[in-house]
């Protein structure tokens, strides 16, 4: 048989890890950059995948599969596992029945996060242990390793990948898939019922687990030595060995693939092969801080070199390590910003200019509508986590009750989903009369347009019974509940004037599917430069297809989806549905 | 062929298709047995921000990412797009744009204009520029997605694979019914590069 080398991302190969290591139940909430995860899990033959309602239900889904006899993946993006925490951290008493791989997908510079935290952390705080695969190869085959480390030390295992392994491609050859027999639930209440009196007798278990843990990192083939120069020695795990290895290919290397718990005798070993040891890692000291903890007899550098911020790359490891600066070309500085924008036809962009007019403190959330911070809509105050915004509305009117007349909370569909149901329910239970919009465009729409139980349709595009939004929040007590049309301007203001005044917790759903779901729309409106004045109030959308270059405004005819909002802003009709346009001069 | 690295940087407005170039080029260096490594822009970014894909190829490769000023090529949709990623660029590389303008929301709404004389300044500090009016040139007039594979013409006439392996590649990697029209619009590409 031909061996065939093939490309895949990072997100691809723990897929096809998580195949090939008979993985028979995925579970994850999207998030990037962890999202093609699952997606790609599904597609294969003898894998039950489902997105779940969020990331805690997701690993508690996991948990239930693995104590059944499963093998199995769970995937989240770092600040998912801050949701998924709760069980994490018992998990780790209680162990596992068929192998866990936790997958966390951190995002250092915060390409598309609200921090960037660093999550090898919580292998730390849940003692269990942490794989971090440097490429895609590697990400395939710590898969299995880990299922393997799961099964053998009876607890679940972080993978952790970041940005930079998630999205970037590398070559693999694939293999086949070994099966594994879900087994079924076997009873042992001293295992798996965390009791006072049954979690005191499984935290030692868990402190021998971590020392047996440590000596098994020990002998791991993922940890190697790769002799080089004794003059420096380069410690580091995941995307940075591939920097480092790029900046300084003389360095004598411990390159750590099964990285917690530290295998303290390999370290020591490492120090006594080279003069100095750079620890080259991203984000905080994990390594160097345990490194110095051990008094080793060489220096240790690492973060007085590379600070706490962002991502490494191997230029800057030149810079600070081998003082080595390559002068890029420079360029003007007053190159205009091209930001993520909310796109044409966008079902969020009415409501963020409506929120702007009526000059409402707004307690946003975490979705493509986080975008209205940004300038000309520049009306979101406040972004914080998943489902927050409720909550925060909510604090905001406990207190200053007056708060509430112009405070409103905006959340998308699938966070609403996702966590805003509980907050929402301590509104009711404690009569706070605030305002909650939820925006509903029927998807997951910034991490690329993933089904949710609002959609009435799964992961692999099954019909599902949908969650019907108004009487949820009917259920949970709210009386004033109404949806409304996202691009009726008019109602979206009288609507929020209305609730805002009332003394009650009121419910507000701005309906309009995300215009990636649509293919068709209404012929393109026009700008009638007769009667355009150019006093930009349509501008003030923030519509990539308008512009003001010129006299008058334009409409760009090839991206103009005929949302009509522009229409209802010009006050001297110069904006017009294609339809008038036969017969006007 | 000599197993030299090459180091592309694929610039672009998201939403253009910077990824799928990037998987074709990733796709016929494998094939010829060279390592490759690709980084991409998913998430926020991809609402109609500037996006990235960075193209490593080599003997072995280790970092995904194209250091600063290290790029041999700078592969550009958009031409404000050229000028902001050209620090990635060593000042040897080649620049290959499309001279096509798609304005940034500050510029649409009149908080400030589009960067003029870009052309000039990229030429100034580079090796080498190839400038082309991708929508004005068939079979891209027909079908403006088309612009992806006919900048790709132009950067395989800067390397060193024979075009049919690329003609090949771009069989395996696009729609059956989309082949025959990317096909003609690689070849337009090849030939305005060798003009």
């Amino acid at each position: 048989m031909e061996v065939k080398r093939v490309i895949m991302t990072g997100n691809e190969a723990i897929a096809l890890g998580a195949y090939e290591a008979g993985v028979s139940v995925g579970c994850a909430y999207p998030g990037t950059p962890s999202t093609e995860i699952l997606e790609n899990l599904s597609r294969y033959e003898g894998v039950n995948c489902n997105w779940s309602a969020n990331e805690k239900t997701a690993l508690e889904e996991g948990i239930g599969a693995s104590m059944e006899g499963a093998r199995v993946l769970v995937a989240m993006k770092h600040v998912g596992v801050n949701v998924a925490a709760d069980p994490l951290l018992t998990l780790s008493y209680t162990g596992v029945g068929g192998g866990l791989v936790l997958i966390s997908a951190d995002d250092p510079g915060m390409h598309s996060s609200q921090n960037e935290q660093d999550n090898r952390h919580y292998a730390r705080f849940a003692k269990i242990p942490l794989l971090e695969p440097s490429d895609s190869e590697e990400a395939r085959d710590y898969v299995g390793a880990a299922l393997n480390l799961s099964e053998k030390f009876d607890t679940p295992v972080m993978l952790r990948s970041t940005t930079r392994i998630s999205h970037s491609r590398s070559t693999l050859i694939p293999g086949e898939r070994q099966e594994h027999e879900v087994t079924g639930f076997t009873k042992n209440p001293a295992k798996y019922v965390m009791l006072p009196g049954f979690a005191r007798l499984r935290h030692p278990i868990v402190e021998d687990r971590l020392v047996a843990l440590e000596e098994e990192a020990e002998n791991s083939p993922l940890n190697r030595i790769e002799p080089g120069s004794k003059k420096m020695g380069v410690l580091c795990s995941g995307v940075a060995y591939n920097y480092a290895r790029e900046a300084l290919p003389d360095a004598t290397f411990l390159k750590l693939g099964f990285s917690h718990p530290l295998p303290k005798k390999l370290v020591r070993k490492f120090a006594s092969m080279v003069d100095e040891i750079i620890v080259v890692e991203e984000l905080d000291p994990f390594f160097e801080e345990q490194l110095l903890a051990m008094h080793l007899d060489v220096p240790v550098r690492g973060k007085e070199l590379f600070g706490l911020l962002g991502e490494l790359g191997a230029e800057i490891i030149r810079e600070k390590v081998l003082d080595q600066k390559i002068e890029p070309i420079e360029v003007r500085e007053n190159i205009p910003g091209r930001p993520p924008v909310m796109c044409p036809g966008c079902s969020h962009r009415g409501v963020f200019h409506t929120l702007k007019k009526l000059k409402l403190n707004v307690m946003g959330d975490i979705g493509c509508y986080t975008l209205g911070a940004l300038p000309p809509l520049t009306s979101i105050d406040s972004c914080v986590c998943m489902g927050a915004s409720i909550g925060m509305a909510l604090g905001m009117a406990r207190a200053n009750p007056q708060s509430a007349e112009n405070t409103v909370a905006v959340i998308g569909d699938s966070t609403f989903l996702h966590s805003g149901i509980t907050p929402l329910l301590d509104a009711v239970y404690n009569e706070a009369p605030i305002t909650v919009m939820i925006l509903d465009n029927s998807t997951t729409a910034m991490t690329g347009h993933q089904e949710h139980p609002g959609t009435g349709s799964t992961l692999k595009g099954d019909p599902s019974s949908a969650v019907n939004l108004e009487g949820l929040c009917a259920s949970l007590g709210v009386k004033r509940v109404q949806a409304i049309d996202a691009f009726d301007l008019k109602e979206l203001r009288s609507t929020i004037k209305g609730e805002l005044e009332a003394k009650e917790p009121s419910v507000v759903i701005v309906r309009r599917p995300c215009v990636f779901l649509l293919t068709e729309f209404d012929a393109p409106y026009w700008v009638d430069e007769d009667l355009c004045t150019a006093c930009e109030a349509c501008i003030k959308l923030g519509c990539p297809a308008l512009s003001m270059k010129g006299e008058t405004a334009k409409i760009n005819s090839t991206i103009c989806t005929a949302c009509g909002l522009c229409e209802q802003l010009c006050r001297f009709d110069a904006i017009r549905p294609a339809a008038e346009k036969e017969g006007v001069k | 062929m000599a197993k030299q690295k090459k180091d592309i940087l694929i610039a672009g407005v998201g939403g253009q298709g910077t990824i799928l170039t990037g998987r074709i080029i990733a796709s016929l260096a494998i094939s010829e047995g060279l390592d490759v490594k690709t980084a991409e822009t998913h998430g926020m970014a991809q609402r109609g921000g500037s996006v990235i894909t960075h193209v490593r190829i080599g003997e072995k490769v280790y970092s995904p990412l194209i250091p600063q000023g290290d790029g041999d090529v700078l592969l550009s949709f958009e031409k404000l797009e050229a000028l902001r990623w050209l620090p990635f660029l060593s000042p040897l590389g080649t620049v290959i744009v499309n001279t096509q303008e798609l304005d940034p929301l500050p510029v649409l709404t009149g908080e400030t204009e589009y960067s003029s004389e870009i052309l000039e300044e990229i030429e100034s500090k580079v090796g080498r520029l190839i400038a082309a009016d991708a929508l004005s040139i068939d079979p891209v007039t027909k079908n403006a997605r088309m612009v992806n594979t006919f900048l790709l013409g132009i950067l395989a006439t800067t390397m060193e694979f024979e075009k049919e392996k690329w003609l090949k590649v771009m069989e395996q990697e696009i729609k059956a019914k989309l082949v025959d029209i990317n096909k003609q619009a690689f070849e337009a590409g090849w030939q305005f590069a060798n003009k």
